[in-house]
């Protein structure tokens, strides 16, 4: 596991990112042990704590789950998932719309762009 | 949680020259705490006193409550910017000697960080790399049982390798009950590390910040944090 981290922003929530996207992208999936604190901060040659701090949040918004003197898990529920989804989506989504809109294109133009260049990328 | 350090108005001179002047902190226990300052800035010296090789010319420092002496020897593992190991020793001498001097010396534990840090018991101390050498001090430091353990520039002068498993060791076998107060230079290839650092300028402490809260307030790295203050 490697991730190119940032200094300037938070650990944990880049870390918290990654996982998401690891389970979203389906590398780690539904039910999957998650390693220990330990061993990732060690991979990852960061602090325990901030390891730590890391699933708890995670484990706060339910995208993993704690099985008493057996470790950590991603979580079961296919809708959660599916939610982490939808919801890292809108954040690319608010980007890409953000950044279009700066460059003064309608909401209109932006939809027709958009299914242009899908339609583009589709297979033949 | 009691407070595992305590430093209260603490000065120190030498003839005339301030090395410390009026350090006051408290560190809670299962930390990583980087101290930071440049060359002179008084980490040494703060580290000597906490470990009772000095005497603060004003001021009083407890661990776990108790008043730096002789009782407060076995609950702090120093490790030093220049080894106390002698060169005619080799790694299983070097062993033996920390095993005979503290009764809190976890052989095994020794055994397994050598293990790690590619170190052999016949190897000849005077015979190590610096970075090797750096190895030892370290497996030496945090084979104690202790509860503070204070390592002094331990990433100093070693190439970005032997700095890579130093921190791994670091990480991997540091006791979490207990603290760890890394003074260092190198911000941001360990910066990473710690739950809260201090920085420490001509003998005195500008800032003591959890590093998570540093970035989300500031929105700047450590690194760019400690270039700041430290600007001439």
């Amino acid at each position: 596991m490697s991730i190119e981290f940032d200094n300037n922003l938070p650990i944990y929530l880049q870390i918290m990112n990654y996982l998401k996207r690891e389970i979203v992208t389906g590398k780690l999936k539904a039910g999957d042990k998650i390693p220990s604190v330990r061993e990732l901060a060690a991979d990852l040659q960061i602090n325990p704590n901030t390891v730590q701090r890391t699933f708890q949040e995670l484990e706060r918004e339910a995208v993993v789950e704690t099985k008493r003197g057996l470790g950590r898990y991603v979580t079961n529920e296919e809708g959660k998932i599916m939610s982490i989804k939808k919801e890292m989506a809108g954040e690319l989504l608010d980007r890409f719309i953000g950044g279009m809109q700066e460059l003064g294109f309608s909401s209109q133009d932006i939809a027709t762009i958009v299914s242009e260049a899908v339609k583009t990328e589709e297979p033949q | 949680m009691n407070p595992l350090l305590e430093v209260h108005e603490v000065s120190k001179t030498y003839g005339g020259k301030i090395a410390l002047h009026q350090v006051s902190f408290n560190l809670s226990p299962g930390k990583i705490i980087g101290l930071l300052g440049t060359n002179g800035s008084g980490k040494s010296t703060l580290m000597k006193a906490t470990a009772g090789l000095i005497h603060p010319t004003q001021g009083q420092i407890k661990v776990t409550g108790i008043p730096v002496g002789v009782e407060t020897r076995s609950l702090v593992s120093f490790m030093p910017d220049r080894p106390l190991t002698e060169s005619w020793m080799k790694v299983r001498d070097a062993i033996s000697f920390y095993r005979d001097f503290y009764s809190d010396f976890d052989q095994q534990k020794a055994r397994m960080m050598l293990d790690f840090m590619g170190l052999r018991e016949s190897d000849r101390i005077s015979a190590l790399s610096k970075g090797m050498n750096e190895r030892l001090q370290l497996t030496l430091t945090l084979s104690r049982n202790a509860r503070l353990y204070l390592l002094d520039e331990p990433i100093g002068g070693v190439d970005p390798v032997a700095r890579g498993k130093i921190l791994d060791a670091i990480v991997e076998f540091y006791n979490e009950d207990a603290s760890l107060v890394i003074s260092t230079h190198l911000v941001r290839d360990i910066e990473r590390i710690f739950d809260e650092v201090i920085f420490i300028r001509d003998g005195e402490i500008v800032m003591q910040e959890e590093v998570e809260s540093l970035r989300i307030k500031y929105g700047k790295s450590v690194d760019d944090m400690f270039k700041e203050v430290f600007a001439e």
